[in-house]
């Protein structure tokens, strides 16, 4: 029992609360008390990061301690890949709330704003700390729902068919993800996840198990954008309010998408070649189509929003290639690695993503438009906003020495390892285009000259400087977990948990 | 069996309401369909024949009691669902003050 564990979704949902009650009565309360809540659940987010190791901690809700090795009660689960995750969420997370603080100044109604914020913050820390497949389900459905609300935050016409859009699509999801626990509950007569791995590995029923499976894919896959679900991602992420951006496309998509298709199929589910292959291919697909349809795009956020499709898409090819070697069983080590990669590059992508989305606020915060072809020539006039930018745009097309390198480098490695050389082509070629995309970004929004007349612009305030300026730190200190030492203190345990197949269940079932 | 059949047609009426209707309101109504289809679901698979109310009763420890974790799994849908319904609602009134009309046809800014 580790009693720091509920403090993740607890300290958030009471911030939300406080907010909302306090907030009306006290002006500039609600800015402050949310990076406060945010940075301190950093903190303990960083303990658990360097102290949790290859140890698993359980936190049992309500005492319900489990009856003859049957658990009951709800789980909290803390381990390697948990805690990298409850990182990205909580530390990406302080820092657009704090450059919130003066770029939410446009919009009327901050108390919501920083109040669904925390709601979004709890739900994320809720789905990835639960060791629940029902609590995930509805730790989901507080972060979506804030986040439609989010969406829609400027109220105008283009937000609110953007929102409309991402609730269809993201309630199709729900449904599919609800259809998938209730069929898995109804075999398997529990929703531990731990447990389930356990029921399963008793026997089960081919196809039956494989719908399960499909059903599950698709639910979570919609909700990660993977390419034939995508239709909402850059709607959405391009109508919402910058640091919200941010935080969708740097965290939402990583926190309730990809990380529970990971730990479903790696530590509930038994890794089947089938679906590991169609995971891989539903990779390359977003790989290759989300970079295509990114490099004709004129406004800054939509072209921002395709390629998170298309990195999510190297991170989820890399973990395929993973699954394909696990379920084969062959080649342990080249399996570590290309899961390894597509960890790497989760991480990574959020803190480049992130720090984007920031600059693109930046801009769209000084001289009021999206569209490239009005920009221009803004680097003399912001520089901190241009040298930030800068650095993201060569770690996302993995230029040295930047942390996007390093992590495209271990994928394309483990893929050439693995012979899958047509993929590794691929995430070559595929880079290449992001960085002629981003050379675009560039050139059209800080260097070209301009021949519209504007007024005389100033640099950002100090609190959306400050935040761009860590995240460029971190975009360059990221590139140390290739050094082996620190990479075993941190990834390793992740990649352990994963892919040892036993391990996950047979831990928590016997705390 | 049967019932399940058809919980799975009702399941489609709401994704056939879902693709084919213009209206932003029958979009959501739809989506309340297939909702309560999934729902219905979920009592089926709590469901045992010839059970009662899982309410222990000491003089008949023999009884046969239906699964309640399902029926709870479903109550905490049922307001999860509500505040999504509620959410969407929100979203339509908005969209028909800007454009003033729930035709999606005609609310087509984004694309590409």
């Amino acid at each position: 029992m580790n009693p720091l564990l509920p403090f993740f979704v607890i300290t958030p949902l009471a911030g939300a609360f406080l907010i909302m009650i306090i907030g009306r009565f006290v002006s500039d309360f609600n800015k402050y008390f949310t990076s406060l809540i945010l940075l301190f659940l950093a903190c303990i987010s960083f303990y658990f990061l360097f102290t949790t190791g290859e140890n698993i901690y359980v936190y049992k809700v309500g005492g319900w301690e489990p009856v003859n090795k049957v658990p009951i009660g709800i789980y909290m689960v803390m381990d390697g890949f948990t805690a990298i995750i409850v990182c990205i969420i909580n530390l990406i997370g302080f820092l657009s709330a704090f450059y919130s603080i003066s770029y939410i100044k446009r919009y009327t109604a901050e108390n919501y704003f920083y109040a669904l914020f925390c709601l979004m913050i709890a739900g994320m820390n809720g789905v990835v700390i639960s060791g629940d497949l029902f609590n995930i389900f509805v730790f989901l459905e507080i972060s979506v729902i804030s986040s439609y609300a989010l969406v829609a935050f400027g109220v105008e016409k283009n937000e609110l068919e953007a929102s409309f859009k991402y609730q269809v699509l993201g309630a199709l999801a729900s449904f599919l993800i609800l259809i998938g626990i209730g069929l898995i509950y109804w075999k398997a007569k529990t929703l531990n996840i731990a447990d389930i791995k356990t029921a399963f590995s008793n026997g089960y029923d081919k196809t039956y198990y494989l719908f399960v499976q499909i059903v599950i894919l698709s639910g979570f896959g919609l909700k990660a954008a993977i390419i034939p679900f995508h239709a909402w991602l850059p709607d959405a992420h391009s109508s919402a309010p910058s640091p919200i951006s941010a935080m969708l496309s740097g965290v939402l998509i990583k926190a309730v998408g990809i990380y529970v298709i990971i730990r479903l199929f790696f530590n509930m589910f038994i890794i089947s070649e089938s679906m590991s292959i169609l995971i891989t291919t539903l990779g390359t697909l977003s790989m290759v189509i989300g970079v295509f349809l990114a490099i004709g795009q004129w406004d800054i956020k939509r072209l921002l929003a395709y390629h998170s499709i298309s990195q999510m898409g190297y991170v989820v090819l890399s973990v395929g290639i993973g699954m394909i070697l696990v379920s084969r069983g062959i080649k342990p080590e080249v399996a570590a690695l290309a899961i390894t990669g597509g960890i790497f590059h989760l991480i990574n992508h959020a803190a480049f993503k992130g720090l984007l989305f920031l600059n693109a606020g930046a801009i769209e915060y000084t001289i009021g438009t999206r569209d490239l072809k009005e920009m221009g020539g803004l680097a003399k006039d912001m520089p901190a906003t241009s040298a930030t930018s800068f650095v993201a745009s060569m770690s996302i097309s993995g230029i040295p020495p930047f942390n996007g390198f390093f992590s495209k480098l271990v994928i394309i490695i483990a893929a050439v390892m693995a012979r899958f050389y047509l993929l590794a082509v691929l995430a070559v070629i595929v880079s290449i285009i992001t960085l002629a995309s981003f050379l675009k970004f560039q050139r059209y929004a800080f260097y070209n000259k301009s021949d519209i007349k504007r007024d005389k612009i100033k640099e950002v305030p100090f609190p959306m400087v400050f935040s761009m300026v860590i995240l460029s730190i971190i975009c360059l200190m990221l590139s140390l977990l290739i050094i082996p030492e620190i990479r075993e203190t941190i990834l390793t345990p992740a990649i352990n948990i994963l892919t040892d197949p036993l391990k996950y269940s047979s831990t928590i079932i016997g705390q | 069996m049967i019932a399940y059949i058809m919980c799975f047609i009702l399941f489609l009426v709401g994704l056939y309401g879902v693709i084919t209707r213009r209206n932003l309101v029958k979009i959501a109504v739809s989506l309340s369909i297939m909702e309560i289809s999934i729902f219905l679901l979920f009592a089926l698979i709590g469901y045992v024949d010839g059970g009662v109310a899982p309410i222990v009763d000491p003089a008949d420890p023999v009884k046969t009691y239906v699964d309640p974790l399902p029926q709870a799994m479903v109550l905490t849908a049922i307001v999860i669902g509500l505040a999504t319904t509620a959410m969407l609602m929100t979203i339509i009134i908005r969209l028909y003050r800007k454009y003033g009309t729930f035709d999606i046809r005609e609310i087509k800014n984004l694309r590409g």
